[in-house]
């Protein structure tokens, strides 16, 4: 019996089956072929034998994932922070990496601070390093991105991500930003962005300042459940149905 | 909440009763208040709601943000423990390789069982939904009418509590006036698809759910459910007190730990456990019923989980109400002499006929919903708003028998866990451009789920898999799964009427329909029912119209095993109905030995 526990793309779980889960961002899942031929365009990108970034063989030096994961009755009530339950692995400069990335995709502005201010990297770290299926296939396509994005900057600018101008990293990001747009061969590193992405974004908006910034208010007790305020009904041109 | 040790349970109980969840958290209650002694066996752990709860816990504060895994299958902060999809200690298997063919098993091992993480959402059977066969010649009857289960679920209503409205549509019965809690306020999406679908002709009216949305009048009501008894009005209106009203944050999924909603463990086990008539083991796992030379229950063995050890224990009646599925293992794994295939099984029935509910759904984008301002939509963890069958006298015209109910989510609910802004919609973006389209977006994407009627079929059923045990070396189940035309072309037309709404309402389809490839595999929908059916004769249904097995006359059955057919009302209102009225019945039998 072979359930698929979980559909990578398929963040937003249902709190139960009868509510309708809203699923978003959904793409199909990564064909065996795109894999190929993105870890053959991360080994030319890198100078690297296909041998050595392909499959599922650690590169060297890289920590092998050997954690259990949390069990079916971990405790809930609880402040679990990233590396508590699992060691994270990505190394200082993968995180250096995805940092910069991450504040150039959520930088701080009028909705809000930057992604490194939120710990979205901490997120993103414990995604990648956890010993289940999805965050292991994650695994797969965002350690190899992040080093692309260090060799790319090299070939391009003469420096790693992290060290380049604003303009230098967007200069990067448009070109795979997009996957619909990119060239051929950025294919694979446009996946690995929308993937980062996604990652990144989950974790900003999980926060109580990612909340301010999307525009989320709740989770706080209440008294009366007044519904939506009249100037949203009047947008909609509804009126409220329930006394 | 007490518990007893597995060696303390040896006194002499009145009744057992396998499992806590719905069926076996109203009958420990209905049983308590009549002056049984019962013994309460569940497999999985204690559970205590209040401080376990993990109500305002923010997804970021959760490993993965909160997201499934194999471990947490609906979400790290899903009530439900020691569960799932999979259970490593407790395996089942397939009969085919087909996926399309294999029946998707959800377990709770805990104290309460699903009902500390179900949705809440609580429908009445309608009049038709009690006589299918008499109505289109297929699938069967129940032995009981609307008429004889409507007491039962105004008492079960005025004790849980469930908000919705009466509004008179066919087969969808109104409660008795006072009855229902006043229903939330609809959501913003509720309302433009509400608005919309009047121009369908599609009804959407306010849900009904277990959730309180004032507190339940425990002055009045205890005497309504118990006249005449002082006792047991104290304890039900002390236990009616301790529950408050909903606050309007936290998903219900995750638990209420102020009993808000209705589980098991806050309304049914603590007044239950307040009579004094009730001890409770945990960990203690069922292997079989035990018989008597005279061919009555006398008792059942069970596993320790905590020693390992087996344990008998011996009562004058056995309630089964482990869920259906594991109700279903638990008969077939009782063999004896007098019963070789399986307790309760001369008629060979047990196991057959098992139904799910027919589920798919879409998603759409509705603009008229982006960048709205912001305000609080929590609401109660749940929906407020739904759609009824309302195309009764089309069935001809459809080619499909039987209908489904639309459920819908549209809310700007806590973010979180998922990117917020598609790819596709986002063209690219990021920086600041990324910020300004994710709270554009944000609140603007409403699903639609069809839950619809199955017809029982012979494809569909379980057996005992005789090569394969679970951990305390008990066989486990294999399903055996076959969907018919009748569900297939029901998702055929959910597919187009909900594309039909989303468009009217001005939004886009999100995802790709096809109605053959989406309905949901077995089991999916998490609303299994059937495998000992309830009929009119002992040859052809496995017990009585009062739960009762017709061969073992002191053994009943109160999850959803009875179900003779599964409409396309979630089934835990009923299950709880039956199980309070199969309550009074045993007393009553019992109190003129009959049993
Ligand atoms: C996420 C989710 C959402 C749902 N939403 C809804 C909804 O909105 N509306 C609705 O009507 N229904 C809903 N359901 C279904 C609902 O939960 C079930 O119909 C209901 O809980 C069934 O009650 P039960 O007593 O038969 O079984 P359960 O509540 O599952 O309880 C059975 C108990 O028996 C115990 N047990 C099992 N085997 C043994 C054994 N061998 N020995 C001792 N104990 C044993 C289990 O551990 C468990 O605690 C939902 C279910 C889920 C999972
Ligand atoms: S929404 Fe209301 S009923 Fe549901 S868990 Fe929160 S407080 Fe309890």
């Amino acid at each position: 019996m072979s359930h698929n526990f979980q559909d990578q793309d398929q963040y937003l779980q249902p709190e139960s089956p009868s509510a309708v889960p809203i699923v978003v961002g959904q793409t199909s899942r990564l064909p065996r072929r795109t894999v190929i031929k993105w870890f053959v365009a991360v080994a030319a990108s890198l100078k690297l034998g296909d041998a050595q970034v392909f499959g599922a063989e650690p590169g060297p030096g890289e920590p092998v994932i050997t954690a259990n994961g949390y069990g079916k009755d971990p405790l809930l009530n609880h402040t679990h922070n990233p590396g508590d339950l699992w060691p994270l692995t990505l190394s200082p400069t993968q995180r250096a990496a995805a940092i910069a990335l991450a504040d150039v995709i959520l930088p701080a502005d009028n909705l809000g601070p930057a992604a490194s201010q939120l710990r979205c990297v901490d997120f993103v770290d414990e995604w990648v390093s956890a010993p289940y299926p999805a965050q292991l296939r994650d695994r797969g396509i965002v350690l190899p991105g992040l080093d692309w994005l260090d060799a790319e900057s090299g070939r391009r600018f003469a420096n790693v991500f992290a060290g380049l101008t604003l303009s230098q990293q967007q200069a990067i990001c448009d070109d795979i930003c997009f996957q619909a747009r990119a060239a051929d061969e950025l294919q694979a590193a446009a996946r690995f962005f929308s993937r980062f992405r996604s990652l990144a974004a989950a974790a900003y908006y999980a926060t109580p300042e990612g909340w301010d910034a999307i525009g989320y208010v709740g989770n706080q007790p209440s008294l009366t459940y007044d519904g939506p305020p009249e100037a949203v009904l009047a947008h909609l041109g509804v009126e409220q149905t329930v006394a | 909440m007490p518990m007893i040790r597995a060696e303390d349970a040896t006194k002499d109980y009145d009744v057992i009763i396998v499992g806590s969840g719905a069926g076996g958290g109203q009958m420990a209650f209905t049983l308590t208040l009549a002056g049984i002694k019962c013994l309460m066996l569940e497999a999985g752990r204690g559970y205590d709601p209040v401080a376990e709860t993990p109500m305002f816990q923010r997804r970021d504060q959760a490993p993965l943000l909160g997201n499934s895994t194999p471990d947490k299958e609906f979400g790290f902060l899903d009530a439900t423990v020691d569960g799932g999809w999979q259970m490593p200690a407790e395996p089942y298997t397939q009969a085919s390789d087909k996926p399309e063919q294999q029946f998707w098993w959800w377990r709770a091992r805990m104290m309460g069982g699903r009902t500390n993480h179900w949705g809440r959402i609580s429908l009445r059977n309608g009049p038709y939904d009690f006589k299918p066969k008499s109505r289109d010649g297929l699938g069967l009857d129940w032995p009981v009418d609307y008429e004889d289960v409507e007491p039962y679920y105004t008492k079960v209503e005025q004790l849980i509590g469930v908000y919705g409205s009466n509004e008179g549509l066919e087969n969808t019965p109104n409660s008795p006036d006072g009855v229902l809690q006043p229903p939330p306020k609809a959501r913003a999406g509720e309302l433009l698809a509400q608005k919309h679908g009047k121009t369908l002709g599609i009804p959407i009216i306010p849900i009904h759910r277990a959730v309180l949305t004032q507190t339940l009048d425990a002055d009045r009501l205890p005497a309504v459910l118990f006249p005449g008894n002082a006792w047991a009005q104290k304890i039900v209106g002390d236990s009616m007190r301790a529950r408050a009203a909903c606050f309007w944050a936290t998903p219900c999924g995750r638990g209420c730990s102020t009993g808000a909603n209705y589980q098991s463990t806050t309304v049914h086990l603590p007044p239950a456990l307040a009579t004094g008539n009730l001890d409770i083991v945990a960990n203690a796992h069922v292997r079989e019923v035990l018989v008597g030379n005279n061919g009555k229950a006398r008792g059942v063995l069970f596993v320790d989980k905590t020693t390992g050890q087996d344990v008998q224990v011996n009562a004058n009646a056995v309630v089964l109400a482990a869920s259906s599925g594991e109700t279903v293992r638990i008969m077939l794994n009782s063999k004896s002499t007098l019963f070789p295939d399986g307790i309760a099984n001369g008629s060979g029935l047990v196991g057959k006929y098992i139904m799910d509910t027919v589920g798919t759904s879409l998603q759409g984008q509705i603009p008229a919903l982006e960048n709205l301002p912001p305000y609080n939509e929590d609401g109660a963890g749940g929906s407020h708003f739904y759609a009824p069958w309302w195309l009764y006298q089309q069935a001809q015209a459809l080619g499909f028998p039987r209908g489904y109910h639309i459920e819908m989510g549209a809310t700007r609910g806590m973010p979180g866990g998922g990117n917020p802004l598609p790819d596709d919609l986002g063209n690219g973006a990021y920086g600041s451009r990324y910020k300004q389209e994710a709270r554009r977006y944000y609140g603007s994407f409403m699903g639609f789920a069809c839950r619809g009627e199955m017809i029982p079929n012979d494809n569909c059923f379980a057996e005992l898999d005789n090569n394969v045990s679970d951990t305390w070396g008990i066989p486990v189940l294999k399903w055996h799964w076959q969907w018919a035309e009748h569900e297939q072309r029901m998702c055929d037309h959910a597919e187009l009427t909900f594309r039909e709404l989303i468009e009217t309402m001005g939004g886009t389809v999100r995802s790709v329909t096809n109605g053959r490839n989406r309905i949901e595999p077995g089991g999916k929908i998490i609303h299994e029912v059937g495998g000992a059916i309830m009929g009119t004769a002992a040859a052809t249904s496995v017990c009585n119209g009062y739960n009762q097995t017709w061969e073992v006359p002191n053994l009943f059955l109160v999850d959803g095993t009875p179900f003779p057919s599964n409409a396309d009302k979630n089934p835990t209102l009923t299950i709880m109905a039956l199980a309070w009225r199969a309550g009074d019945y045993l007393v009553d039998q019992s109190r003129r030995g009959l049993l």
